[in-house]
């Protein structure tokens, strides 16, 4: 299995190690033609603003959306917002997931904070007990899911900060910064 | 479920969202548009470019509240703002207003001639310069969450960068080689501490995000710092003090995600304009450097 990463801004790298830990091939994408032996591609964290316009200036925005008929895509951050269909603001967007996003939802940095998460069916699918310890950065909240997409997590106020939608997975943090490769492991899974 | 704010994951999490980005110098909230439109993944709200600090003279402090504010007001991208060196009220003060990072930079006049701020006491992340590994691993041990190259600010010359970036990244490859019993005498040597020099050379890199800044003034020289092998860049006076910033800056931003690619940085240089008018590091009188401020 070979997984992609958008290496156009953000912190691909980091995705790259914790992908390479699980002894899965990874490759960076720049480049459309760098998407044609992938079966999943991360869209990682960083600024979601940078990472649009790099996408339509390297003419990645239409290919990315073929892709997503039959490939895994995962959105980390700005990852997220990138996939959703709305971000309430004038921004471009893939637009492949029924989600509503809303950017810098919880404040400026000095509010970015960790957490941990009770996540039924990451557990279930790496037959695993331990609450999910998340890194949220200047994070986006998933305001809304609709249509086929729903919410695989919540915050203890009820607030979604993940969603599943087919093979498209968004999260509004990051599990490429932290030790715990259970959510990598369930992206796999869905590439599969 | 317990929430935890101002974490030095979080800190440093947020520099790791930088990474392969180009973070721009901006001195009104029309600037700042312009380099969000650009393409930057932040901008730093200042009232003057340091090519302007160096030509007025003077005390070079914080800038404005106000003023950083309207900038935060008119971009949705992390906004940083600079502090004297060892000016922990400055720090303070930006901390209030809610800046996404401080810069404790040499850019400024310091304000301490032996200490930096002691930035464990904030929730806000700093990035500071540095010229060699024991520079950025004291600064480190300080509480920055990220470090930059010093070089030489508003002269448009990318040799001090350069300088800096080799010192620092040669010094982890010897570093990596060493026997363990040699790490004790090398740190004292650098002036570093033991435990940040251990973990330096286990991981074969800084335990930080590590960009480069001073002096890059094209998207060859951002290219050429990010295959030195930096993370990201700071232009500073290379943009605003050129003949077309939205065009250069946008140059610079495609020319850092694509460094490898001499193709494309052949494209994106073409037709940039005037490029902002240099000064000769190398014929500059030690008086007017700023790098060796800081300690």
């Amino acid at each position: 299995m070979k997984i992609g990463v958008l290496a156009l801004q953000g912190d691909f790298a980091e995705h790259i190690v914790t992908l390479k830990r699980l002894g899965v091939e990874t490759a960076e994408v720049r480049l459309p033609r760098q998407l044609d032996d992938l079966d999943g591609l991360i869209l990682p964290g960083g600024e979601s603003t940078t990472i649009a316009k790099l996408a339509i200036a390297f003419g990645l925005m239409e290919p990315l959306r073929i892709f997503a008929r039959e490939k895994a895509i995962w959105g980390t951050c700005a990852g997220a917002i990138l996939l959703s269909k709305d971000a309430k603001r004038d921004q471009p967007l893939l637009g492949l997931m029924d989600i509503t996003v809303e950017r810098n939802a919880f404040g400026r940095q000095v509010d970015s904070f960790e957490v941990d998460l009770d996540i039924p069916e990451l557990k279930a699918a790496t037959a695993t007990q331990a609450p999910y310890h998340a890194v949220f950065i200047r994070a986006p909240l998933i305001e809304s899911v609709s249509g086929s997409a729903r919410s695989l997590s919540q915050l203890a106020d009820g607030r979604i900060v993940a969603a599943l939608q087919g093979k498209l997975l968004a999260t509004s943090f990051h599990p490429e910064l932290t030790p715990d490769d259970r959510f990598h492991e369930y992206f796999l899974s869905l590439a599969r | 479920m317990e929430t935890t704010t101002g974490s030095f994951a979080v800190k440093k999490g947020l520099a790791q969202m930088l990474k392969g980005g180009v973070i721009m110098d901006v001195v009104t909230p029309e600037h700042a548009k312009i380099a969000e439109d650009a393409g930057a993944c932040a901008v730093m709200a200042l009232e003057r470019v340091p090519a302007d600090i160096r030509a007025d003279g003077g005390v070079a402090r914080m800038s404005d509240p106000g003023m950083i504010e309207a900038i935060m007001k008119s971009v949705t991208i992390p906004v940083m703002a600079k502090c004297r060196i060892g000016h922990f009220v400055e720090a303070q003060i930006l901390e209030a207003i809610g800046v996404d990072y401080i810069d404790e930079s040499e850019v400024l006049t310091p304000a301490d001639d032996a200490h930096h701020v002691n930035k464990h006491d904030f929730k806000v992340p700093f990035v500071c310069g540095a010229r060699n590994l024991g520079e950025a691993l004291r600064r480190i041990s300080e509480g920055a969450a990220m470090i930059r190259t010093k070089g030489e600010a508003g002269t448009g010359d990318v040799v001090e960068a350069v300088k800096h970036a080799r010192a620092v990244l040669g010094e982890i490859r010897r570093l990596s080689n060493m026997a363990e019993e040699e790490l004790f005498t090398y740190a004292k040597e650098i002036g570093a501490p033991v435990a940040l020099v251990k973990e330096v050379r286990e991981l074969g890199r800084l335990p930080v995000v590590n960009f480069a800044a001073g002096g890059v003034a094209t998207p060859a020289d951002a290219a050429l710092m990010m295959q030195l092998g930096v993370d990201g860049v700071f232009v500073g006076s290379g943009i605003f003090k050129s003949g077309d910033p939205a065009k250069r800056a946008a140059a610079i931003v495609k020319a850092v995600t694509h460094f490898q690619d001499a193709a494309i940085l052949a494209e994106v240089s073409r037709n940039l304009g005037e490029p902002m008018v240099g000064r000769n590091v190398s014929t500059m009188p030690e008086i007017e450097k700023i790098a060796g401020r800081g300690w």
